[in-house]
């Protein structure tokens, strides 16, 4: 049973007094391509984003030889994450919480002040499907060439052009699945390794991995995906208010709608007659397949389609154009009453709430990375044994000491501990330098893990107190300080 | 799928939406109907589990259970992954075994491999008795502190370790503390005084005026000869050091009593028949690296 037939069996069981099922058939959708300001800003969107998205593994960067040249690079393996000049550690993880507020926080933003900038223009799921909408447009021709084929059921040439159009598909499919490895590996080699079947197996299941939900998503599930499976709209619903900018249709200017002629005899008599002219292009370009003239309403993911549409045709009828444009909800209720628009109100407090949590993260990020240490020093104090007697009496309490360096070549650290002398300091392994402290060699962008003792006299210790570990760069003298404690019986 | 024939009450006056019927006092439940793929997917789903069980043991019978296309099995695979662990440890464990103890300290990488391997090995084995940690217990040594019973160099560790002491094993360490109290070689007077010189000898509190000469001469003629004249120990005999701040069972005067009338000779037994020598290395530099190797 066609889509059409189970639609109109289930109108005639409506219509029969049965009631609707609970399961609705998709109603195919086949967007209309459309010119304009709007499209134009989403064809460089889609060409800027894809563009870096293809090529930025790519892009080298020199960390010297004992580090990748890879300008972005996930590196599971050895668990380190490089962008340019920055390397994050696996404990630096902190930086991905701020990445993912500064993100969070963007995307309120772009909702208050504009709504589902997101959704409408930078989402994967409506650049990929873009970009799947345009392929399907050359090969198989716009709207109605498309549902005229649709009807017609299988022909040679049908049967050619889908062929072509999901070959198509899947080599775009495949691209994108491409790219996403070379995040996680030096990319000119993968590329080798995987062109000449050498490449590791994770790397084929994740190319075919994405290759599928690609193809998928964006060819099939469409917005399926933006109605039903993403929870944005939900939430976005929740985040929206009455000063946000939203794609509108202005039912004071466009009601009562009417066919030209109707609206031109109308206004002969002295009535009111609409703007809008029900030519329905603004529901043919859509690409969610909404209704914009009923207002805001969950599917549409405010791309714009729709404006560019109504401004082509209000420009050839000779109307003014923005009679579908982005406005404010309180404009909508001041136009209903007859009152003149005011002008959107971006600046106001949850938008600089918005705007200060994003200014005070990122201040926090960027003093964090710029201060940030090239040597780390973590100390553990021994659980079992606490504290030790010795021979003559002293205390001894162990610890476990782990020095990270975070520099692409070998580096040699003195390990001192304050108030103590070295005397009373002893890291298990490790020789003296002339200063009697323990010297320690890590190597390039590695950590090291040592047994350190220290000694205190038995007499008048408290039970507890603070002891602070120092760790010097022998070269730059760069230190970093760890607190840690020392116990006593 | 379709629900009872509806009347007007079933279309929602204010949206226009029919209701599914459902009602909590007053308030009906909109129909909202889902996408007909999403009810493909559960039935998807379900052909998926049916696929589940025919591959992967599912199904239990009655003395067994059906093992699947595969055979694949969660014990089979933490088998591979163990073997998998231990091909990619081989070279350093055909390294450890072939290194000798002071070669291994001085080599970084392999002193990391055998304290990692030797952390394991004694958490399994040792630490039941000499605890987590190596700090010992009563009558179990502290293996942190810088006190050595029978000797704290690697040679000396993994000779105590290889073959126990006062175990079965012929060349296990040998020697006793005697029970001069039920052997009847001291009397209870003997060795209070001579208990007493003995606290003495680490700077200990003595309760009232002991004759400490006494004692001394008592000391000289039955425990000098293990542990030497200054008490201060003799590692061949394993006899303890009288002079430091560690005691194994206690300092406390009764102890040091009851150790005298009874004797003391606990066992360590011979790990070298339960151990391979690499994992034996391992324990040995593990535990001569816990802060009191000499």
């Amino acid at each position: 049973m066609s889509v059409k037939q189970q639609q109109a069996k289930e109108m005639a069981l409506e219509a029969a007094g049965v009631d609707a099922p609970l399961y609705a058939p998709r109603a195919k959708i086949y967007p209309q391509s459309v010119k304009g300001k709007f499209r134009r800003l989403k064809w460089a969107i889609l060409i800027a984003t894809l563009g870096v998205y293809y090529f930025l593994p790519f892009i080298r960067w020199d960390r010297g030889p004992n580090a990748p040249s890879q300008a972005v690079l996930v590196d599971i393996e050895h668990g380190r994450f490089y962008f340019f000049f920055i390397e994050i550690w696996p404990q630096e993880v902190y930086y991905l919480t701020g990445l993912l507020i500064i993100a969070a926080m963007t995307l309120f933003l772009m909702n208050a002040v504009a709504g589902r900038i997101w959704c409408g223009y930078l989402c994967p799921q409506t650049v990929w499907t873009d970009l799947f909408l345009a392929v399907e447009r050359l090969i198989e021709g716009d709207r109605r060439e498309r549902m005229q084929k649709a009807g017609q059921g299988w022909t040679l040439e049908s049967v050619a052009q889908a062929a072509l159009k999901h070959w198509a598909w899947l080599m775009i499919a495949w691209w994108t699945g491409g790219a996403w490895v070379l995040y996680f590996a030096d990319a000119p080699t993968l590329v080798y390794n995987l062109a000449t079947f050498q490449g590791p197996v994770t790397a084929y299941i994740w190319i075919a991995i994405l290759t599928f939900t690609t193809y998928f998503f964006a060819g099939f599930m469409r917005e399926q995906v933006c109605t039903y499976m993403c929870p944005w709209p939900r939430i976005q619903a929740a985040l929206t208010d009455e000063h946000a900018l939203n794609i509108t249709y202005r039912y004071d200017r466009g009601e009562p709608r009417g066919s030209l002629k109707k609206s031109a005899l109308l206004r002969e008599a002295g009535a009111k007659a609409g703007d809008c002219v029900d030519c329905n292009q603004c529901v043919v370009v859509c690409p969610t397949g909404v209704d914009i003239r009923e207002g805001l309403q969950i599917d549409c993911i405010q791309c714009g389609l729709c404006i560019d549409a109504c401004d082509t045709v209000m420009t050839k009828v000779g109307r003014p154009t923005g009679l579908i444009a982005y406005d404010t909800d309180i404009n909508v209720k001041l136009r209903e009453s007859g009152q003149p628009p005011l002008p959107a109100k971006i600046v106001r407090p949850r938008t600089i709430l918005y705007a200060a949590i994003i200014a005070s993260i990122g201040a926090i990020m960027s003093f964090a990375l710029a201060t940030r240490a090239d040597s780390g020093l973590s100390v553990m104090h021994d659980r079992n044994p606490l504290f030790v007697r010795l021979a003559d009496g002293s205390i001894r309490n162990a610890y476990t000491v782990r020095l990270a360096n975070k520099q692409a070549e070998d580096r040699r650290f003195e390990l001192r501990v304050k108030d103590h002398s070295p005397g009373q300091v002893e890291a298990v392994g490790s020789a003296a330098g002339a200063s009697g402290w323990p010297i320690l060699t890590v190597g390039p962008d590695r950590t090291l893990e040592t047994r350190v003792l220290v000694k205190r006299p038995s007499a008048g210790g408290a039970a507890r107190s603070d002891i602070v570990f120092e760790l010097r760069d022998l070269l730059t003298g760069e230190t970093v300080e760890t607190r840690d404690h020392f116990l006593m019986p | 799928m379709s629900l009872a024939p509806h009347d007007k009450n079933m279309v929602d006056a204010h949206t226009g939406v029919s209701t599914t019927g459902h009602e909590w006092d007053g308030i009906r439940e909109l129909n909202t109907p889902l996408p007909r793929w999403w009810l493909w997917m559960l039935y998807a789903t379900i052909v998926w589990a049916f696929g589940y069980m025919i591959v992967y043991p599912a199904v239990p019978l009655v003395a067994s259970y059906t093992t699947g296309v595969f055979g694949w099995s969660s014990r089979a695979a933490v088998t591979q992954e163990l073997a998998a662990l231990g091909a990619q440890r081989a070279p350093m464990v055909t390294a450890l075994a072939s290194a000798t103890l002071p070669d291994i300290e001085k080599n970084p990488t392999l002193l990391a491999f055998a304290r990692a391997q030797g952390k394991a090995a004694f958490g399994d084995n040792c630490a039941g008795c000499h605890g987590a940690g190596g700090g010992g217990a009563k009558g179990y040594p502290n293996l942190v502190d810088d006190e050595w019973i029978w000797g704290g160099t690697l040679d000396d560790i993994s000779q105590t370790l290889t073959y126990g002491i006062r175990s079965t094993d012929p060349k296990a360490r040998v020697g006793n503390m005697p029970a001069f109290g039920t052997d009847g070689l001291l009397k209870p007077a003997e060795i209070s005084q001579v208990a007493d010189y003995v606290r003495s000898l680490s700077g200990l509190p003595l309760d009232g005026k002991p004759d400490l000469k006494a004692g001394a001469r008592i000391f000289e003629e039955n425990c000098a000869a293990c542990h030497g004249a200054e008490g201060k120990g003799m590692q061949e005999l394993g006899a303890p050091n009288l002079t430091d701040q560690i005691w194994l069972y206690g300092s406390d005067k009764p102890t040091i009593v009851e150790g005298l009338n009874k004797g003391r000779g606990a066992v360590m037994p011979h790990w070298g028949e339960r151990l391979d020598a690499g994992t034996i290395k391992a324990l040995a530099v593990y535990v001569h690296t816990l802060g009191g190797g000499r």
